[in-house]
């Protein structure tokens, strides 16, 4: 099988755009989160930041597409391509293999149902979008499995530093978003925002002014 | 002639503002951060623009619709 | 003067005497609840089928639950749709100050069950269903008795959660699928109880459509008025001698109305509850009971509540507490009605409290300008109108509380009731 560089390149090749690939997935999904948690606060950040998820996570698309191409051609592991999308069927490491065929077809269900958005109905697009949080683990430990044994990347001390640092990161972002205790936690611009704060208080109270009789002030709770 | 228009769902809409950032000639943002759709129908040169507004909501809250063109009513 | 509102007592405003069935005016309420009692004074109900929404139609009949929708057009809509269907009929009642389906479910509950009877058998229903509000045993008792003096084991009776919005119409269908109770975008005639086309009728406009199924369009038309027919209940609350429900001939001039009341020197008349708008007493005064006279100043009849304020009475802390209700009663779905009426009464309440900020009046205009139509029900609409009309009518004792000044005492006349807390 001829491949499109020297067996050596492909191999390195291979393996470096593997760990882009996880870095930019891991950027994704705190990118993903950060917008729900509205850490873009005004108006064109939240667009600008909309956009960047959407564009690093094409980008991780990119570098997964090469990184497949790549082990396709590969002349030292044996794989077939069809087992690059259905687990089990390569003849190398069919297991961690199979993992990241997993990571990928759930990446391309993803990938597919964002691209057609405006055409499903939000709940379809929203449970497809959620098997992100299966995509990213899965990916992750194809990486360190598939990674295992000689020769190869796991246990090696930069590995090991990436796999803290994108592992921390996708922890961080998940509690963030299981906090967040669906839509309560959004506030929106306050109106007072664009005037200072509250009214001017009664110099004097009116003569014969009470306080509203059986009515308490709650901050109406928004429905998850 | 048969013109498309936009319709939000307020039940779904999250206000996180971005469709008025990409069609501020038909959405503007309110004093809470939601936005307030003009529904009239779209000029050609607009679409693409609404099209990117749909496309681009987190909460995926906007959809074209089909409006009858005030001419043809 | 009386101020509080009672169920119990009801009052007939005597009209022109028609050929067949009740004579004048007296329809609804007419006569002891029981039911051989009902066939003895109106004749049992005959089966029309599907030919009842001509009926309906030609008699003209609207919705009674605020809407005033077509009635026959929605049969018809139901009807029209795949499947087995659903008659809801809307006893809930979650306008504070109605008092008019409560009062017809225990005086007239068999008139009511006819109706959905009759509705069910226009639009070849399988289901029926009776939803009145949690908190109302006397209601809930008569239903039970009527039903059982039926042998009617079938009709399910629902009990809503005391919330405003219950008896909207999406609302009540989430609340039957399992739902919460919230608005939904979903058409009830198309999409309602369990996916099916389901009519949502208000108790009165059934009771209505059980008497035209029996006497027909025409003795229906024979009082009211060509452009709005029949007759409709009131409820007269706030600063009148007698308080309660009124059946009236559509086309009555609110001056008689207000006057077999019994009202004193009056301030300002809320027509049509929290859904409807104040209007000062020179200009209520001279309006009748029509879509077209209460439609040239904005105003509905709703679901026909008449509050009168006197001068005896701080409005502006009727205003306050009513906007920190309405603001409690959001669904909490959508984002300017959930926001828009916290900040409304924050305003509200500011001039109440005697603030001198001229941005609190300002502030009203400008936010329920904003929040109409904005929502996936009508509360903000309600909300919009109640609070806009309320700082213009009372713009003096307005003007005087920003100047720390109040003279009136706070009678608490509008109720406000805590809605259930969302599950």
């Amino acid at each position: 099988m001829s491949g499109l560089l020297s067996t050596s390149a492909d191999w390195y090749l291979m393996r470096a755009t593997g760990f882009i690939a996880l870095i930019l997935l891991t950027t994704t999904v705190g990118l993903g989160i950060a917008n729900l948690a509205r850490v873009a606060k005004g108006p064109w950040t939240r667009t600008v930041a909309a956009l960047v998820h959407r564009n690093v996570s094409l980008l991780a698309v990119v570098f997964t597409v090469v990184h497949i191409l790549t082990a396709i051609s590969d002349k030292y592991v044996k794989v077939p391509a069809l087992s690059l999308l259905v687990p089990g069927l390569s003849g190398y490491d069919p297991f961690w293999i199979g993992l990241g065929a997993v990571s990928i077809d759930l990446l391309i269900a993803v990938m597919v149902t964002s691209l057609l958005r405006s055409h499903l109905r939000k709940r379809t697009w929203q449970l497809v979008h959620w098997l992100a949080y299966l995509c990213w683990p899965t990916a992750l430990a194809h990486s360190i499995g598939s990674g295992s044994g000689t020769g190869v990347d796991t246990g090696k001390g930069w590995s090991t530093v990436i796999y803290i640092v994108v592992g921390s990161a996708f922890a961080a972002a998940v509690t963030v978003r299981l906090t967040r205790r669906g839509r309560d936690a959004v506030t929106p611009l306050p109106a007072s925002a664009r005037r200072p704060a509250g009214y001017a208080p009664s110099a004097t109270a009116p003569t014969e002014t009470r306080p509203l009789a059986a009515a308490g002030t709650t901050r109406p709770r928004r429905n998850t | 002639m048969t013109r498309r228009g936009l319709r939000l769902d307020p039940i779904g809409c999250d206000g996180h503002g971005i469709c008025a950032d990409l069609l501020p000639e038909r959405i503007t943002l309110d004093d809470w951060g939601y936005p307030i759709v003009d529904p009239s129908p779209l000029s050609d040169d607009l679409i693409g623009h609404a099209e990117r507004a749909v496309t681009n909501c987190p909460a995926l809250a906007l959809r074209l619709e089909k409006v009858l063109d005030a001419a043809a009513r | 003067m009386n101020r509080t509102l009672t169920a119990e007592r009801t009052e007939t405003l005597v009209g022109p005497v028609s050929a067949v069935g009740p004579a004048g005016v007296a329809r609804l309420l007419d006569g002891p609840p029981d039911l051989s009692s009902h066939v003895a004074r109106l004749g049992r109900l005959p089966d029309r089928g599907a030919q009842l929404i001509d009926l309906a139609q030609a008699a003209g009949l609207t919705g009674r639950g605020g809407a005033g929708f077509p009635t026959a057009r929605k049969l018809s809509a139901v009807a029209a749709g795949a499947g087995p269907r659903v008659v809801v009929a809307n006893g809930t009642e979650g306008e504070p100050l109605s008092a008019k389906d409560k009062t017809l479910l225990v005086r007239s509950p068999h008139l009511v069950l006819d109706g959905i009877d009759a509705a069910a058998r226009a639009v070849r229903a399988n289901r029926r269903i009776l939803c009145i509000e949690r908190g109302n045993p006397a209601v809930h008792e008569a239903v039970r008795i009527a039903l059982a003096e039926r042998n009617d084991r079938r009709l399910e009776v629902v009990l809503a959660p005391r919330r405003y919005i219950s008896g909207q119409e999406a609302a009540l269908v989430d609340l039957l699928n399992g739902g919460p109770g919230r608005p939904t975008l979903d058409r009830p005639f198309e999409t309602g109880v369990s996916r099916r086309p389901t009519l949502v009728d208000n108790v009165e406009t059934l009771a209505h459509l059980a008497l035209v199924a029996r006497f027909g369009p025409d003795w229906y038309r024979s009082v009211g008025t060509p452009a709005d027919p029949g007759t409709t209940l009131l409820t007269l609350g706030g600063a009148v001698k007698t308080p309660g429900i009124y059946e009236v001939p559509h086309g009555i001039s609110l001056r008689a109305v207000l006057a077999h009341a019994g009202v004193g020197p009056t301030r300002a008349v809320l027509v049509g509850g929290y859904f409807g708008r104040w209007l000062p007493a020179r200009i209520a005064e001279s309006l009748t009971i029509s879509r077209q006279s209460l439609g040239a100043h904005d105003a509905g009849l709703g679901c026909g509540v008449i509050a009168v304020i006197d001068d005896d009475c701080c409005a502006v802390a009727e205003l306050a507490r009513v906007a920190e209700w309405y603001a409690q009663s959001s669904a909490g779905q959508c984002g300017a009605c959930t926001w828009g009426l916290r900040d409304l009464a924050a305003a509200t309440g500011a001039i109440h409290q005697g603030s001198p900020d001229p941005r609190a009046p300002a502030d009203v205009r400008r936010w329920t300008a904003m929040v109409r139509g904005r929502g996936a029900c009508r509360l903000p609409d309600g909300a919009a109108a109640f609070l806009e009309s309320g700082i213009d009518v009372f713009a003096e004792e307005i003007a005087q509380h920003q100047a720390g000044l109040c003279t009136r005492p706070d009678r608490h006349l509008l109720p406000t009731p805590t809605p259930q807390p969302w599950p």
